[in-house]
């Protein structure tokens, strides 16, 4: 069963076609995992599902619900949370209240017991309990990638969006991510993700799409995209 | 075990403020006492002028504080309850005037708010700003164009009952920023100030929220106005839309210190003082000396009275820095005596407050520099 459905997705920056035309449907349970070159709209695409940019033309429904059109709050009331590329926190907050944020409001009606609760639960999950009481400034880039994802799991979400988390992590970090990613996905959560790390791309992801210029150029299971030719010859080069 | 007493400890503490607000503002109200409705004591006088501006200070900071947007509207809310107290001052009592004018700025401000906080930084700054401008040169016109005047009278009413409604106003100001700083709401608008896409994206309502904070302190913003201005006699659009009026809070929360519960309360304190006793006594010499202390406060209490009270590493230091305060404005006490004795009154508070000042930001930074050195 698909939990995310879109299409003629398409957003223009001036002349520039940033996103084109892009059909694309998300099954409940899977890792989805999104490539392609720099600037090949692949965070705008993510701007546009979680309502941080309007789209021009198209449409996208989530859990049978339409949210193209809808403010980035209503669609995190949704159930839809996601990461920013550069982390994005509250610098001013610690670690444990960046993420009591986002179990605060990530939900209407949500108390502030039940909140609480939810952020011991989710800083445990993602392995950020010795930190929680340290600065964000003070923890390491590894740790402020868990942070990003600790603060949308609080919201609860039934779909996750992660846009580069482990871009500028060493390679144990990038396999502790890894194992994160499954784990979020065991725990029913299902997982769109943006990476350039291929190892962890062709290992973790059921499925992938492939964008270029804005268009989607392929899709497929991970052995279908790493043997394609036209992704070769755009993204991944000859070996 | 230890938690619950410590949320217990916490829960008796959060209602032992707002008790304190209330029962320092009901001691000042037996203030009317020393004067009569006809002749109010200068203290009365004194206090509606700290009053009006805690209010100021005080909704200035619970939403561009944490919000991190820089409203400089304070002026053009002023002023609407100014002209409110104007027009409708014969007809209505001042209570009623404060909740008329409170209910005017909160519209405006909400519609303002819609249409103007999707802007981001200095674009908002200067676009509040305006407002101020806009509304003064649109009432003069207007008032000049079809009712042939530039200013108006305004029915005066005794300082005693202006006193007492701004008490209460600055009480409710008082406790809404005491509350609103530990509430959800104001998480909320502390998120948008340190990052407003994230903020947004774990589902913060931020355009609602920036509205209802900007338009409710709005509101408290034009009735301080309308209450203030029945003491004024005469007004027209310059004196109403007074721009100093938006400066002022700003300076006084910056001084007193960001981001704290008593900084703006001492900021519009310490201001409205220093103020007050320059303009009668000092009057030319008023704005450079108040421009020398806004730099020296500036450039070395960057985070106002009560954060550098705060950087103070233990009670020994904090305490020390209290005493050296209270010297130098005995210094500064008998200083004034001093030149009394000796032919020049330049009497009142001036000195004290001058030498309280400096004393403070000596101190203050030798002893931070102190705890550098350890």
């Amino acid at each position: 069963m698909s939990i995310m459905e879109g299409t003629g997705v398409s957003i223009s920056f001036g002349g520039l076609k940033a996103v084109s035309d892009v059909k694309f449907n998300v099954e409940e349970g899977e890792i989805l995992g999104l490539i392609g070159p720099n600037g090949a709209g692949k965070s705008t695409f993510f701007n546009l599902l979680s309502g941080a940019l309007t789209m021009d033309s198209g449409t996208v429904y989530f859990c049978g619900k339409k949210i193209s059109g809808l403010k980035p709050n209503q669609i995190c009331h949704l159930g839809l949370g996601r990461t920013f590329q550069a982390a994005k926190n509250f610098p001013g907050m610690v670690v444990y209240q960046n993420v009591m944020m986002g179990a605060l409001f990530g939900k209407k009606g949500r108390s502030a017991a039940e909140a609480a609760k939810i952020t011991d639960e989710v800083l445990d999950f993602v392995g950020l309990t010795e930190l929680k009481d340290k600065n964000v400034t003070d923890i390491p880039l590894s740790a402020q990638k868990q942070l990003e994802v600790a603060r949308a799991l609080a919201t609860r979400p039934k779909l996750l969006l992660l846009d580069e988390v482990m871009a500028g992590l060493n390679p144990t970090e990038v396999e502790d991510a890894m194992k994160l990613i499954t784990r979020i996905r065991d725990s029913g959560i299902t997982v769109i993700m943006i990476e350039h790390v291929m190892r962890a791309i062709m290992t973790i992801c059921d499925r992938i799409i492939v964008l270029h210029h804005g268009a989607k150029i392929a899709e497929g299971t991970p052995d279908e995209i790493s043997t394609s030719r036209t992704v070769i010859e755009i993204y991944l080069g000859e070996s | 075990m230890s938690k619950t007493n410590d949320r217990g400890g916490a829960r008796i503490k959060q209602q032992i403020i707002p008790i304190v607000i209330v029962a320092v503002l009901f001691g000042l109200s037996f203030l009317t006492r020393t004067g009569s409705a006809l002749r109010p004591s200068y203290y009365v006088v004194l206090f509606v002028s700290i009053l009006n501006y805690i209010v100021l200070a005080v909704s200035w900071n619970i939403f561009s504080g944490p919000s991190g947007y820089i409203s400089l509207s304070t002026a053009a809310f002023f002023g609407l309850g100014i002209y409110v107290s104007a027009l409708l001052g014969e007809k209505l009592p001042v209570p009623l005037l404060m909740i008329v004018a409170g209910v005017i700025s909160f519209a405006i401000a909400a519609i303002i708010g819609v249409i103007t906080l999707r802007l981001r930084g200095v674009y908002f700054t200067i676009f509040t700003f305006g407002l101020v401008l806009l509304l003064q040169y649109f009432i003069l016109w207007y008032e000049v164009k079809f009712n042939n005047l530039r200013g108006r009278t305004v029915m005066a009413v005794p300082y005693n009952t202006v006193f007492i409604c701004l008490l209460i106003l600055a009480g409710i100001v008082l406790i809404a920023a005491y509350y609103v700083k530990r509430s959800r709401f104001g998480m909320a608008l502390t998120g948008i100030g340190e990052c407003e896409d994230a903020a947004a994206h774990i589902g913060v309502n931020t355009t609602m929220v920036k509205v209802i904070a900007f338009a409710a302190t709005s509101f408290a913003i034009g009735a301080s106005g309308a209450a203030k201005a029945t003491t004024m006699i005469y007004i027209d659009p310059p004196i109403a839309f007074n721009v100093m009026m938006s400066f002022m809070p700003v300076l006084m929360v910056i001084f007193g210190g960001a981001g704290s519960f008593l900084g703006p309360i001492i900021g519009a304190i310490v201001f409205t003082l220093l103020q007050e006793q320059l303009t009668t006594k000092w009057p030319k010499w008023y704005m450079i000396i108040f421009g020398v202390v806004m730099i020296i406060s500036i450039v070395f209490l960057p985070k106002g009275l009560v954060g550098s009270f705060g950087e103070m590493v233990g009670k020994r230091k904090k305490l020390l820095l209290i005493a050296a305060t209270a010297v130098f404005m005995v210094v500064g006490f008998i200083f004034t005596k001093l030149l009394a004795a000796a032919g020049t009154n330049i009497g009142g508070l001036v000195f004290p407050l001058l030498f309280g000042i400096i004393g403070f930001v000596i101190f203050a930074n030798v002893l931070k520099r102190g705890k550098e050195a350890a």
